[in-house]
């Protein structure tokens, strides 16, 4: 910029100019990059958007490569794996970056999540940025069940059968929607072939859609920050925060070494774990699906496991359901639930402290739990836990309407 | 279950044990999946070795395992077909097939005359009854006051002898179980060398973005 404003005098052309009268280039640059402001004191919980679109971006090109080889047909889609793993040159790093990634995209996007809980970003005026995220996650957590079937293997079989079977719990349309789901009495060569469509078209272009809004409405409203303050109280001259520093090349110089250091951890499995003992791919998933012989013990993949472990705690199937269904969706009211007037966990009270303790401790219980065969002992103690899942959010309006506050400071807090 | 203990970068291993998977496996299981000159790369084996030791019911390289016996003869002959083999170590995970190698024992009430403790009830007969002898299993019957009853293994007992004794035996399993772990993801040894480059490119590119993001930072 400093070079084009010493050249004033001269004349003004060339193509960046012929651009910028017919498109906005510079200005949209300008809007979201090299004067978005964002606060210098960002730690490193404010990577993990960044690494979300690293793995998008990771599954997109995977994705591409894999379906040309991938055959979506019941009697061919397991073999074609196999041949991609063989003999497709590199087929094996483009297939275990796409199963590594798929759980990867999970861990991040929880860690995203759990982000916002502990500094409030859902909070006013970011209520609508927290929708589009919860929508976010409800496409991937789509994408990752309709992927999962696309090995055909054992567990993608069964497993979909079994979460596809849950909605036959919904009174009356039950049935007719696990008809209209399944597109056959029985999971088959045209339920693959619809999950593909939805895989690889459908549900990709909703979560770059989504993703495009969900950052548009962030740049509106500006980035939170670990001290939950506003940081365009306090702006120079120019109307720059004070406390912020420019996207490019600030935080994208920062963004960079932290995605290098994921991606040497997202290397650390695809090349020396990607089966992850059983949990990024599991064991029954290298036998082909064979609709006459369930496996003997049937559970989805860890990411979707605390919600699995709920469903099962329930010992009636409609309530079982609707249990899973509200335990997904509660955090969609997050905003509203959470009466604290602060926004960071910095300033908050012990009582939203210990119950987000708790609550970390409920999730990765639940997890755990929903891996686990179904005894008499694991079920009790999914469901206490689930009592305190549900209890973490619906107690949350009286605990944080209740809990003391610190002082927020007037500027955020930043180390060199 | 004891476990297997094989070696993935022992070649020699893995060519025993390629030797004994076509010798007393191919006969009636296939790997479709796998090719007669990936296992020649792996295994450092020439086309020539491939043909003379490996290769009895293939004429190209290039051709996957089959197994000599047609599957549908297979289905009838034993009740259930014997199954393909090619992920066979990844689906169970190499100490199951280790110990189910050597888990046969003789039992009256099955048609082969054998059962096995990890999969009873199998259709598979002991082929390697000539290597190992046959051996019976001891199981001890507990009753306890509510009146089920639980079993217990307590061991194996020799009934005779067979060509090798137990240590080679086990050697003789462990080299054909490396094997079938080989070809149950051909790929894996090449994917750790190339790993540690990967890794290595990545500690440098590391410090290098680290060095340039203290350098845009000095002002903030």
């Amino acid at each position: 910029m400093a070079r084009i404003e010493a050249e004033v005098g001269k004349p003004q052309g060339g193509l960046l100019k012929w651009i910028d009268d017919r498109f906005p280039l510079t200005s949209t640059l300008k809007y979201h990059v090299t004067e978005y402001y964002a606060a210098k004191s960002f730690n490193w919980w404010y990577i993990f958007g960044v690494l979300a679109m690293v793995v998008l971006v990771i599954q997109l090109l995977t994705g591409i490569f894999l379906t040309m080889n991938y055959k979506p047909a019941a009697a061919e889609a397991f073999a074609s794996v196999e041949y991609i793993m063989r003999d497709v040159e590199w087929g094996w790093l483009i297939r275990y970056m796409h199963s590594t990634g798929a759980s990867f995209f999970f861990i991040v996007v929880y860690l995203h999540m759990f982000r916002a809980m502990l500094y409030g970003s859902y909070k006013k005026p970011r209520e609508l940025i927290w929708l589009i995220g919860m929508m976010i996650f409800f496409v991937l957590m789509a994408e990752g069940f309709a992927g999962y079937l696309l090995p055909w293997g054992q567990m993608s079989y069964w497993g979909a059968q079994v979460i596809i079977s849950l909605f036959g719990a919904i009174p009356v349309v039950g049935d007719a929607l696990v008809e209209i789901i399944r597109g056959d009495y029985s999971i088959s060569d045209i339920t693959l072939n619809r999950f593909f469509a939805l895989h690889v078209i459908v549900l990709p272009l909703a979560l770059i859609g989504l993703i495009f809004v969900h950052i548009v409405a962030l740049h509106e409203v500006g980035s939170n920050n670990p001290d939950g303050i506003d940081i365009k109280k306090h702006k120079d001259e120019n109307g720059k925060p004070l406390d912020g520093v420019a996207f490019h090349p600030y935080h994208t110089s920062k963004d960079m070494v932290g995605i290098i250091v994921f991606l040497m951890i997202f290397s650390g499995v695809v090349f020396f774990a990607p089966d992850m003992g059983g949990m990024f791919l599991e064991h029954a998933n290298f036998e082909p699906a064979n609709m006459t012989a369930t496996p003997e013990h049937i559970a989805p993949v860890w990411y979707y496991t605390p919600y699995y472990a709920i469903l099962r705690a329930v010992p009636d199937k409609l309530w079982g359901f609707i249990l899973f269904g509200l335990s997904v969706l509660l955090p969609v009211f997050l905003p509203w639930l959470d009466r604290c007037r602060v926004r960071s966990i910095r300033y908050r009270g012990w009582m939203y402290k210990t119950a987000l303790s708790v609550f970390v401790v409920t999730f990765l219980m639940l997890g755990w739990l929903g891996l686990q065969p179904a005894t008499d002992t694991y079920v009790l103690l999914a469901r206490i836990f689930a009592v305190l899942y549900f209890a973490f959010f619906l107690l949350m309006p009286f605990y944080t309407a209740m809990d003391k506050t610190k002082p927020e400071p007037d500027r955020v807090v930043y180390h060199d | 279950m004891e476990p297997a203990e094989i070696d993935p970068d022992n070649v020699a291993s893995l060519q025993r044990g390629a030797g004994n998977f076509m010798n007393y496996c191919s006969g009636c299981h296939s790997a479709q999946y796998v090719r007669f000159n990936t296992i020649g790369k792996t295994l450092g084996l020439s086309e020539e070795q491939l043909a003379d030791n490996l290769m009895f019911n293939a004429d190209k390289t290039f051709e996957t395992i089959r197994a000599a016996m047609p599957s549908s003869d297979g289905a009838r002959w034993y009740g259930k077909a014997p199954p393909d083999l090619s992920l066979m170590a990844r689906a169970k995970g190499a100490d199951y097939v280790y110990n189910f190698l050597k888990g046969f024992y003789v039992s009256e009430d099955s048609p082969s005359g054998v059962d096995n403790l990890m999969l009873q009830g199998t259709s598979m007969p002991h082929v390697l009854w000539e290597l190992q002898g046959y051996q019976q299993a001891n199981f001890d019957h507990h009753e306890s006051e509510d009146g089920s009853v639980t079993t217990t293994f307590e061991g194996f007992e020799q009934l005779s002898a067979g060509s090798m004794d137990a240590e080679e035996y086990d050697d003789f399993v462990r080299d054909t179980v490396n094997f079938l772990a080989y070809i149950a993801e051909p790929i894996r040894s090449d994917r750790r060398k190339i790993g540690v480059w990967v890794i290595m490119f990545l500690i440098f590119f590391f410090i290098l973005s680290a060095q340039l993001k203290k350098q845009i930072w000095k002002d903030v």
